[in-house]
């Protein structure tokens, strides 16, 4: 476990693997597949971005992949172990070794940013010193540090309930970087960002979690995105693996399979010439 | 009825109607059946407690009524009823805050290990069998503590403790505990959970995720209700004062036992005025939350 007061710098990335996952939900009138047989190997270190339209199936692997959620069939095991055969002492002392960032960022609007950014390290905390942050907050240097990237540094004492959409969820991810964690799974990080943020954003978050090592997995569903920051794609289509491949080697035939529709047009072009 | 669309309306979405069939509100009829459902509900009750409010109005009780009423007037104001009146208004504070003090001891940590919001075991799914049943275990506890109104408890409690404000304290202590970690932990779970459950799904512990995720969104409604039942326990106080526990209560008894209406007169403004008292604290404490 990283020191309490080192949480920027774990030791290594995280390992996932995802066997054989299935998940079904019963709706009116019979069950519904979300997930069938979906694999996924992801090494320390690795980034992955998982792609498909909506309702593919993108936030329930990556919840099942963060033990959040629990899948009918299959087996996670997360830097080796096998997650649910753990007590469950030993799933929370994993789950402290993972930062989930859901796509509505998970912020209380009456709490202040320095409050919510820092709640992310609460794993590494014990119960009173987290408490005193509550009232004090106890490292404003690094949060600071961490909303500077995102251009929410000046917003550190506001209330989330002042932010708009977009800046909520810069903070949200800004919380990735004070959290304890060697594994980011990241949920639609762009949903709430106009384009150049969006860009902009990606890019910091590939660069921050390689130079820390962690484990970085992020669904988008800007296809063009994914294939300028990730040089490993796992397309979701209607809750099946439809690829798992280097940006290159998609062909256009898969892309419009994923989404029924092309993407974008000038997107295999321009990634041909990278 | 409104014409089919005309051609200046703005053509936002879906013309209203795209038929000439008129619009049935499929929930109305299911509404209609609840209020018939409701009603022929309440009528045997109303019947079987020989609800006849209009015996109010029959002339025989009016005059009785109107001469008890006119014995409460003036109100008394003689000097040493007066610092009676103040002690013993003092007295029902102290039990009141005290009993609510008590009653947060109990309600705390109840509502803490009842609430479903803070299960970790429920991440993966559903919440694990024994979490589950130490949940429904604590709501039983809880309503048994209710269950027994601060009256009884207050008369079991005179017994062991002597007449006083002590068997009031102990009696309001563990009813509003109940009251109090019941409705503590439904607000715990009607707020909304998202960031509460994030930081349970990142390795947080529950304490954390209480202090950090759920108390910012729940802290002005748990700090009003608290208020509200902290108005309770002054009303509550009087009437356990009725049966020797101290304060005001007490104070009422005898004024009325020995028909000094104009006591009673004083006693019910200083009470209206307690009440009003607890009423703009809750109100200043929610503006100063928000």
């Amino acid at each position: 476990m990283p020191g309490p007061t080192e949480a920027a710098a774990p030791a290594a990335g995280l390992s996932l693997d995802l066997r054989a996952i299935g998940l079904a939900r019963s709706v009116r009138g019979g069950r519904r597949e979300i997930l069938q047989s979906v694999d996924l190997i992801v090494a320390p270190g690795e980034q992955v971005a998982i792609v498909g339209a909506s309702g593919a199936g993108k936030t329930s692997l990556l919840q099942i992949a963060a033990g959040a959620l629990q899948a009918d069939s299959g087996a996670l095991r997360l830097g080796g172990e096998s997650f649910w055969q753990l007590p469950p002492s030993g799933r929370q002392r994993v789950r402290r070794a993972l930062f989930l960032a859901p796509q509505v960022p998970p912020l209380p609007p009456r709490q202040r940013v320095v409050t919510a950014v820092l709640a992310a390290r609460l794993p590494s905390l014990g119960f009173w010193r987290g408490l005193s942050s509550l009232l004090f907050p106890l490292d404003l240097g690094a949060v600071q540090a961490a909303l500077e990237p995102f251009g929410m540094a000046g917003r550190i004492f506001d209330r989330v309930d002042r932010l708009s959409g977009g800046e909520r969820q810069r903070v949200g991810l800004a919380r990735a970087l004070v959290a304890p964690a060697r594994i980011w799974l990241l949920d639609e990080p762009l949903a709430a960002l106009d384009p150049v943020h969006g860009e902009q954003v990606l890019g910091l978050l590939c660069a921050e979690a390689r130079r820390r090592g962690v484990t970085l997995i992020v669904s988008l569903h800007q296809a063009e995105l994914a294939q300028r920051h990730f040089s490993r794609l796992v397309g979701l289509r209607a809750g099946r693996l439809a690829f798992d491949q280097g940006p290159d080697s998609i062909r256009e035939a898969q892309w419009t399979a994923l989404y029924d529709v092309p993407p974008h047009h000038g997107a295999a072009a321009s990634t041909g010439a990278a | 009825m409104i014409p089919a669309a005309r051609p200046e309306q703005p053509a936002t979405g879906v013309p209203l109607r795209a038929t000439g069939m008129p619009l049935h509100d499929p929930a109305a009829r299911q509404r209609w059946a609840s209020l018939v459902l409701g009603a022929v509900l309440l009528w045997p009750l109303l019947a079987a407690t020989e609800f006849s409010p209009w015996k109010i109005f029959e002339p025989r009780s009016l005059h009785a009524s109107a001469r008890f009423l006119a014995g409460f007037f003036p109100p008394a104001t003689e000097a040493g009823f007066l610092g009676n009146v103040a002690l013993g208004a003092w007295q029902t504070i102290a039990i009141a805050t005290s009993g609510t003090v008590l009653a947060l001891f109990l309600a705390v940590p109840l509502a803490l290990c009842a609430t479903a919001n803070l299960s970790i075991s429920s991440l993966g799914g559903r919440m694990a069998p024994l979490p589950f049943a130490v949940r429904q275990g604590l709501r039983g506890a809880m309503v048994a503590l209710r269950t027994v109104p601060e009256l009884v408890w207050a008369l079991l409690l005179v017994r062991v403790v002597g007449l006083g404000p002590t068997a009031g304290v102990l009696a309001i202590g563990l009813t509003y505990g109940g009251m109090l970690g019941k409705v503590y932990a439904e607000i715990l779970e009607s707020v909304d959970s998202h960031a509460a459950r994030t930081l349970l799904a990142n390795g947080s512990g529950r304490l954390q995720a209480f202090a950090h995720g759920l108390l910012p969104e729940a802290a002005p409604e748990l700090t009003s209700y608290t208020v509200y039942r902290w108005e309770c326990a002054i009303r509550s106080s009087v009437v356990l004062g009725f049966v020797g526990a101290g304060g005001l209560g007490q104070e009422m008894d005898n004024a009325v036992k020995m028909l000094a209406g104009g006591e009673v007169m004083t006693m019910l403004i200083v009470f209206v005025a307690l009440v009003a008292g607890a009423d703009g604290l809750s109100a200043w404490l929610r503006r100063v939350m928000q």
